[in-house]
């Protein structure tokens, strides 16, 4: 249409691409979808040499654990259904029932709100009603694809991953208010003063970005294990062995994440004019009201971006956690290496499985609701870096 | 608060590779004696026990050693046999050497690799109908988000016994192959991992830059009689060639630091890198005890290491920077 025709494409290079991107789609998103699959199923079907035998798991359903045809297709009318409410009609009844100013707040309850109604719905009253479907509607009903959910609840209830879970979302959550309440003063402050500040931090940011993790890690490591007798003269007696504690952890990732955040939070500073606060001085602000009522509004776009960033790194984190913290306190990718380390059944194995993707299933709900915050995180730090 | 949690740690590291920290061990004679006839049997001997200090635990000592903490980590006798017997293999017997070649292979063989295909990507689907970009960019985005460790456990997965691709495999070539029994096979799946992995993220950067192109560049190329090729050569590489360099940086960095993928494959009797053998240092051994000072000692290494490798692109980074004032 728009396009000279100089510049369209020959078909040939047109199914050339497509291909390729189908075949990059696949190779990235197949492992995943894979491991998805393994550890639904009983161990014999989820290490079968034969793909068709882990997709419909001939094993698991000789167990007596699968879908129907009905289970299958009334659960994808059902996701279908949450899919298009949660993409539609959710955001047009957080505008419509909450006020301007509160709008974060509803958002958060329709979510959680969501989630709940969500699990009710579909693993306790769909199973519910299934059960009794499947009973009388005859051969329809009789399992095609064997599915087990045993290996999640014995990582879960059994192994207590929870408890991994838990100092996770400690550390994590640890790392991310940190490094956003310190980077967004920083950054804000290194912005309006216009100082030569900014390079050097952002050559410490790189320098932090190329040294291993290993070589910090050296450094605290002795400090933590030994640090109730470093610090006992400050604190008398009460004097903590920060050595297994999540909030010793908290620090250290935080000093490893923090010049990055400062500088990334700084940019997105720079491109709000400094006439703004200007104006809202001129109306009447303090120094620091100017910041919260009339800057942090327009900053959200940018703290989320560089809040994901904190998040992943947190979340991710192996060497640090592995080293500092003790075997009681661990977070889940830690624990994780516990698992396959000790596997000697394939049930250890496939309950590794389910560990995994139990620790992915965050990440890949996160990708889908902040796609475009990571894009633009990325290309961000990219063309102006 | 910066110089307290960054640069302490690092003159830390520097002054414990100087130092061995081993609790103190005392000899003394003990005579034991098994009652017997018409003599007890005595039996003398020198055995050294560790020193209990006032507290109650093991007294432990620090004394200077200089730099024989380097010398346990690079073991430079053995080198030097190696060396003058001229036998490659035997320098890879030895840690760190082994764990130096591994980690320098790895990063010189991806990085064209990720350059590559993140390239190709990004061609493509901004070659793709505008409809379809999302989705795409949504499943790429799924490999770089992903905790490292379980991606390269994923991959593992995948290929671990007779896991299916490695029946694949197997079913192609028609001989018996076992993907963990030897080192070159684990080392090309960390390769496959870690392009995997980064890929998606030279992707995006070259994506966006690629929205930047000038189109009327392009048109004039295209008057001038410059084919698809020599568009994409002479007109979009140089466009994008801060983002190439970019990228190949931080890619850099980021493998020389190699390490989840060891834990993922747990590969440690077969291939091992540098950041892993300070990891190995700092665990606990079957004693409890860790060797944090040849940890530091691998560490300040690594350092060296990167710095050399890094010291090169700096250097012409901060020309150009210069040059632009």
């Amino acid at each position: 249409m728009s396009t000279p025709k100089a510049m369209q494409q020959s078909l040939a290079l047109r199914v050339s691409s497509a291909s390729f991107l189908i075949f990059w789609c696949l190779i990235a998103a197949f492992p995943i979808f894979w491991i998805l699959v393994m550890s639904f199923k009983s161990p014999v079907d989820a290490f079968s040499a034969q793909p068709l035998d882990v997709i419909f798991g001939p094993a698991t359903r000789a167990a007596g654990e699968g879908l129907s045809l009905i289970d299958l297709s009334l659960g994808a009318v059902v996701l279908w259904f949450a899919y298009r409410f949660a993409f539609r009609e959710l955001p047009q009844m957080v505008t419509r029932f909450t006020r301007p100013g509160t709008v974060v707040m509803g958002w958060v309850i329709a979510v959680l709100g969501f989630a709940v109604a969500f699990i009710v719905l579909f693993f306790g009253l769909l199973p519910w009603l299934l059960s009794g479907l499947n009973a009388i509607s005859g051969p329809l009903g009789e399992p095609v694809l064997g599915l087990t959910t045993q290996h999640y609840k014995s990582v879960w209830v059994e192994n207590q991953f929870y408890r991994n879970f838990i100092n996770s979302i400690i550390v994590t959550a640890g790392v991310v208010t940190i490094s956003l309440t310190v980077g967004t003063l920083a950054g804000y402050g290194l912005a309006r003063s216009g100082s030569n500040l900014a390079f050097w931090l952002l050559i410490v940011a790189l320098i932090f970005r190329a040294l291993p993790h290993s070589v910090l890690v050296a450094g605290y490591l002795p400090v933590f294990i030994n640090s109730s007798e470093i610090l006992r003269p400050i604190f008398g007696d009460a004097a903590p062995t920060l050595y297994g504690q999540p909030y010793a952890v908290i620090a250290v990732l935080v000093a490893i994440n923090q010049p990055f955040t400062i500088w990334m939070l700084r940019s997105f500073f720079q491109n709000i004019p400094s006439e703004l606060d200007e104006a809202a001085r001129v109306d009447g602000c303090s120094h620091f009201q100017a910041f919260r009522r009339v800057i942090m509004p327009v900053m959200w776009p940018g703290v989320i971006t560089t809040g994901l960033f904190s998040f992943l790194l947190g979340y991710n984190d192996f060497l640090v956690t592995s080293l500092l913290l003790d075997a009681q306190n661990q977070t889940m990718v830690p624990a994780i290496a516990g698992y396959f380390n000790r596997e000697t059944t394939t049930t250890d194995q496939v309950e590794a499985v389910a560990a995994a993707v139990s620790i992915t299933a965050p990440l890949f709900l996160l990708v889908m609701v902040f796609q475009r915050q990571i894009v633009s995180g990325l290309t961000a730090g990219a063309v102006k870096g | 608060m910066m110089f307290l949690f960054i640069a302490l740690p690092l003159v830390s590291v520097f002054a414990q590779s100087f130092y061995v920290t081993q609790p103190v061990f005392e000899r003394a004679e003990v005579e034991t004696c098994t009652p017997g006839f018409p003599n007890p049997v005595c039996v003398k001997e020198v055995k050294t026990t560790p020193v209990i200090g006032e507290d109650g635990k093991v007294a432990t000592e620090s004394h200077f050693t200089g730099l024989e903490s380097y010398r346990n980590v690079l073991e430079l006798g053995r080198v030097k046999d190696a060396l003058s017997r001229g036998s490659w293999s035997e320098l890879m017997t030895i840690d760190f050497w082994k764990a130096l070649r591994f980690t320098l292979t790895f990063t010189l063989i991806t990085l064209p690799l990720v350059l590559g295909v993140g390239l190709v990507i990004a061609l493509a689907v901004n070659n793709a109908v505008r409809k379809i970009r999302g989705p795409v960019i949504f499943i790429s985005l799924l490999p770089f988000i992903i905790t490292p460790v379980i991606g390269g456990l994923s991959i593992r997965w995948l290929f671990i016994g007779d896991g299916i691709l490695t029946a694949a495999l197997e079913w192609w070539t028609g001989t018996n192959i076992s993907m963990f029994a030897q080192a070159w096979t684990i080392e090309l799946m960390m390769m496959f991992y870690r392009v995997w992995h980064v890929a998606p993220f030279a992707f995006v950067i070259f994506y966006a830059g690629l929205q930047t192109v000038n189109q009327d560049t392009l048109e004039s190329a295209i008057i001038d009689g410059a084919n698809r090729w020599e568009r994409l050569r002479y007109v979009i590489v140089p466009h994008l060639m801060p983002l190439i360099v970019f990228v190949a940086l931080i890619h850099l960095m980021d493998c020389y630091r190699v390490f989840e993928e060891i834990i993922a494959f747990s590969s440690q009797s077969h291939v091992i890198s540098l950041q892993w053998l300070t990891y190995d240092f700092l665990t606990p051994d079957d004693s409890g005890n860790r060797s944090i000072s040849r940890a530091s000692a691998s560490a300040m290494l690594t350092m060296v290491g990167i710095i050399a490798l890094l010291i090169l692109p700096l250097k012409r980074t901060w020309r150009d920077h210069k040059g632009s004032h």
